[in-house]
């Protein structure tokens, strides 16, 4: 209770990022960047898409199928990405108040749940041919399938609360306790010996992958974080909208 | 300390008081697993195979059932606000709350443990273990479970939120807690399963204090 009236609201004036968390301001800067985010997705996502799935090589074991990992491991890293964003969100939103960190983690959490559900889908059409069967409860599959559980928990907790305020901040509570599991996501495959392969672009020292597929890969990934963030930015922009659409109708209704 | 006591005796004393709750999971508890012969058949190695990690399901679905008691008949009568005020740290109240939630519920479905271990056909030699890692294990999924009661609290649908929340925090206890006991049988050392649950509720408990605390200060707002 004490801590609840300690609290000052942040000023423009702090100097540092803070400034950012001003909901005009952000309304400004977003709407410059948002075209060109989205611009440089589908820039992105075009060469990647023919680079990856057209002139790429085959792989010499796995054939033409080796292709699904140019989305599932974009998906995958977007999937953690997003996940850390919610959780950075959630912070700014508990320890200093930034109404824009609950508009954030309310637009981020359906795109992150989004990613790492198509990181699981793809995985399972990949690991039919690879492995012989759609799921095995493997620690790498397990942990994200925790993640995405995470993520539609983040969504129904934010909307269970007649006080929007309160289950943003709920929600934000979730996901900070839920960062326990990005770690065990990232180490699952060097702690567990399991059927997932461990890390080949992230390691230390030179990537076990060939530069003929590394670089439709990163073209792939930067495709998908471009598009990660309109999509993100376009849903605040739409909620901030929303809100001031709400707030114009309420003082309609009151006569002024 | 004398205060965070004094509410741990009033809690128990509560419990104590409206025992037929408690009764109600053990009996969810027994009336579960029991229906799994039924559904399986009665051979006994498939039984002996499946026991484990069935009482391990049974306790954590028990342990869920009881959550809804934690901090909603505070909240309604404004018991939790007079605790808010109250001069002990409330991350303090919240560890007293999960403590005595777990001799509540997790104590009486130890006890019963060994009754379920019988209908499995599970060795006595295996015992000690499921009942160790149980023990460890309870007291995570009341933290846990803490933590997603608080964070519910108000909410529209609470009990049927709270599951969707607390259900992927309860796996990796329920991994290395069925996890131990399959080890004794299968002749290997539970003693990592049993440490790993041990870290996993060492780090559960503060996580439930601080977060549930957190929590319960925005119901309060």
């Amino acid at each position: 209770m004490t801590r609840a009236t300690s609290t000052s609201r942040p000023t423009a004036s702090a100097g540092s990022w803070h400034r950012f968390a001003n909901p005009g301001r952000f309304l400004r800067i977003s709407g410059h960047v948002y075209p060109w985010s989205l611009g440089l997705a589908l820039l992105c996502l075009g060469v990647g898409l023919v680079w990856s799935l057209g002139l790429a090589p085959a792989d010499y074991q796995q054939g033409d199928s080796v292709r699904i990992m140019y989305v599932h491991v974009p998906a995958a890293w977007m999937a953690l990405f997003a996940y850390s964003l919610l959780a950075a969100a959630g912070a700014s939103l508990l320890i200093w108040r930034h109404p824009l960190g609950g508009v954030a983690a309310t637009a981020i959490a359906p795109v992150g749940a989004a990613f790492t559900f198509l990181a699981l889908a793809t995985g399972s059409l990949w690991g039919k041919p690879m492995w012989g069967t759609w799921w095995v409860w493997d620690a790498r599959l397990t942990s994200v399938l925790i993640l995405l559980f995470l993520y539609l928990g983040h969504m129904a907790l934010t909307h269970a609360f007649e006080n929007a305020e309160r289950g943003r901040k709920a929600a934000a509570v979730l996901a900070l306790a839920g960062v326990v599991n990005l770690p065990i996501i990232k180490f699952s495959v060097d702690w567990w010996n399991t059927l997932h392969q461990p890390a080949s672009v992230t390691r230390i020292g030179t990537p076990a992958i060939h530069e003929a597929m590394l670089w439709p890969l990163l073209v792939m990934a930067g495709g998908f974080m471009f598009f990660f963030f309109a999509v993100v930015l376009l849903r605040m922009r739409a909620a901030l909208a929303a809100q001031r659409a709400e707030a114009l109708d309420r003082r309609i209704m009151l006569g002024r | 300390m004398n205060a965070l006591a004094a509410l741990l005796a009033r809690d128990l004393r509560l419990a104590l008081r409206q025992s037929g709750d408690v009764l109600l999971a053990v009996l969810f508890f027994i009336l579960g697993a029991a229906l799994f012969p039924f559904a399986v058949g009665p051979e006994p190695n498939l039984l002996l195979r499946i026991g484990p990690g069935l009482i391990w399901v049974m306790a954590l679905l028990s342990v869920l059932l009881s959550l809804d008691r934690l901090f909603a008949p505070d909240h309604e009568d404004g018991t939790l606000d007079l605790l808010l005020l109250a001069p002990a740290p409330l991350e303090g109240i919240v560890l007293a709350r999960i403590l005595a939630h777990w001799l509540a519920s997790g104590g009486p479905l130890i006890l019963a443990t060994p009754l379920l271990a019988v209908f499995f056909g599970v060795p006595t030699y295996a015992l000690p273990v499921l009942l160790g890692s149980l023990l460890l294990g309870t007291l995570a999924l009341s933290a846990l479970g803490a933590l997603g009661a608080a964070l519910t609290l108000g909410a529209r649908r609470a009990g049927v939120l709270v599951p969707l929340l607390v259900l992927p925090l309860y796996i990796p206890v329920l991994i290395f807690g069925a996890g131990a006991v399959d080890a004794v049988l299968t002749g290997l050392a539970a003693r990592p399963h049993l440490l790993l649950l041990a870290a996993v509720l060492v780090l559960s408990l503060p996580l439930a204090a601080l977060a549930g605390a957190a929590a319960l200060r925005q119901a309060a707002e």
